[in-house]
């Protein structure tokens, strides 16, 4: 019992991880049909910068910690923005070249992060209670997984605030189910694309820092790791539906959390697996309604 | 008469193939301007060619000003209203939101919704895919109409409604025309008779026949044109 509730909660926190890496692919996929191949980068950047940031303010200090996180934010949503006001605007409706410019973009960035912090991850120093437990019921949960969880939840209800309470949400929300009749409303619905890359790269960003808490480490290919997944978990959750990337957050990294453990360390293809078997049986995703 | 829109020479092309070929017609300042001809010779893609939602190429002139160039958003916000063919609401939105939406700068006019379809106002907080075609047709109406337009781009109003709805959007088209200029593609004669002064007939993509409305639909060629005859318009 104890081992299957820790395998649950920590299931849960590497979920958490994943949903702030899927949650912006799948709102950028949602609304603009753009496979966002440079969305790791965001994450990795994110990670390096809030963590350089960081160290300075307070190495190993809650103080550090949590200006990385904003570093984190900020750098995320100011990359994604940049990237599609200059690279993604620009090849509007192309999305074949679309998908070419961000997979250079992931290729040529983590070459350039090794060129500047080394091809090795760099170990990184946190506040003592991250890497202590908790008991929760006779399981011992790592206390870093509660700050994936919360902060993943935090986002989670600030972006269906946004969506449902703002203007700029009511165009994204009608933009993700018929863009074209967004704009024969005589709205500009570009504007909605560069706050859409924002959110999510803000997202991602947060996400870069909380992977380096994670993993206990800041590397160049955090972020194309995490993007495997990331990307696993908006097709299964549906594309372009953010509840989709959140269920399906949680769900792929709990049976991968099983499948390594009861599965002689299986996760991966467990979650390929899961990945094929939804796509057959409901080739939409969970929540996915998306036509373009 | 004078023209709010004319259009020369336009063409448009969908997924690389063309479906409008060389159409030039003029949209008066006055009244509407019906579009016409069967099924698939280009009427909607007509539309959205003019309102750059598709590729093309030609001169649309609007009061004056060339916007063959402009992007949708910009076309629509100089007062051009779009009422799409199949109504097109969000679905996953509620009447309020979709009309919110739609509220372009200047005054909307939501006393209008009230005069026109008061039973939207009643189901405000009803998600719009689960209203009826027609309720789903008073949104898209409303849309448009609650904006200060200086023209109305109208595909196809009634196409899929009953009978009553079709008169209940008769009418609000009707009020709408006396204020503001349009362009109506539409298959029901009636209303079409009921509506327009101008008739625009294509065929193959091109115009084959431009002239008044009443005179057009009492002669042959609708029979010739449209494939149907005034008897059965009349049915």
């Amino acid at each position: 019992m104890t081992t299957v509730l820790l395998l649950l909660i920590t299931g849960v926190g590497l979920g958490a991880l994943y949903f702030l890496v899927a949650s912006g692919l799948s709102l950028i996929y949602g609304l603009m049909g753009v496979l966002n191949f440079a969305h790791g980068s965001f994450l990795t950047l994110a990670g390096f910068l809030g963590w350089e940031v960081g160290r300075r303010v307070g190495d190993g200090s809650w103080a550090g910690l949590l200006v990385g996180m904003l570093v984190g934010l900020v750098v995320g949503a100011l990359v994604a923005a940049i990237t599609e006001l200059v690279f993604i605007r620009a090849l509007y409706e192309r999305h074949i070249e679309q998908v070419l410019v961000t997979v250079g973009l992931g290729l040529a960035s983590v070459a350039l992060f090794e060129g500047i912090w080394g091809t090795d991850p760099i170990q990184i120093r946190l506040p003592e209670w991250l890497g202590q437990t908790t008991d929760v019921l006779g399981a011992n949960i790592p206390n870093d997984r509660w700050l994936l969880i919360g902060s993943a939840a935090l986002v989670l209800v600030l972006i269906v605030l946004f969506l449902q309470r703002t203007s700029y949400g009511l165009v994204i929300r009608a933009g993700v189910e018929n863009r074209t009749m967004v704009t024969a409303l005589g709205i500009d619905v570009r504007r909605a694309f560069t706050v859409v890359f924002a959110i999510g790269g803000a997202a991602a960003g947060l996400g870069g820092v909380l992977a380096s808490v994670y993993y206990g480490q800041v590397g160049a290919h955090q972020g194309t790791s995490l993007l495997i997944y990331a990307f696993i978990v908006t097709v299964i959750g549906g594309l372009g539906s953010l509840s989709g990337a959140a269920i399906a957050s949680v769900l792929v990294a709990v049976i991968q959390q099983f499948a390594n453990f009861y599965l002689g360390g299986t996760g991966d293809l467990a979650v390929v697996l899961a990945l094929a078997a939804v796509l057959l049986v409901r080739p939409t995703g969970l929540m996915g309604k998306v036509t373009h | 008469m004078t023209a709010i829109l004319t259009v020369r020479g336009l063409d448009a092309r969908i997924g690389g193939q063309q479906v409008v070929e060389d159409v030039s017609l003029d949209v008066a300042e006055h009244g509407v301007t019906a579009l016409l001809g069967r099924n698939g010779v280009g009427k909607s893609s007509t539309i959205k060619a003019l309102l750059g939602l598709t590729e093309r190429t030609g001169v649309v002139t609007f009061a004056g000003e060339r916007i063959d160039g402009l992007l949708t958003h910009r076309i629509v916000q100089r007062g051009i209203a779009y009422v799409p063919e199949d109504r097109e609401v969000f679905g996953g939105l509620t009447v309020e939101e979709n009309l919110r939406l739609a509220e372009r700068a200047g005054a909307p006019n939501r006393a209008i919704i009230a005069e026109l379809f008061p039973e939207l106002l009643e189901r405000a907080k009803q998600q719009a895919g689960t209203l009826s075609g027609g309720q789903q047709q008073m949104v898209s109406l409303s849309r448009a109409l609650m904006n200060e337009n200086r023209l109305l781009l109208v595909d196809e109003p009634t196409k899929g409604l009953a009978p009553r709805i079709v008169g209940t959007v008769t009418t609000a088209l009707e009020a709408a025309a006396e204020r503001t200029p349009m362009l109506l593609v539409e298959q029901n004669l009636q209303v079409v008779r009921a509506l327009a002064h101008t008739v625009v007939v294509l065929s193959g993509g091109r115009v084959v026949h431009t002239g008044p409305a009443t005179a057009f639909l009492d002669s042959d060629l609708v029979h010739r044109h449209l494939g149907v005859s005034t008897d059965q318009e009349a049915a």
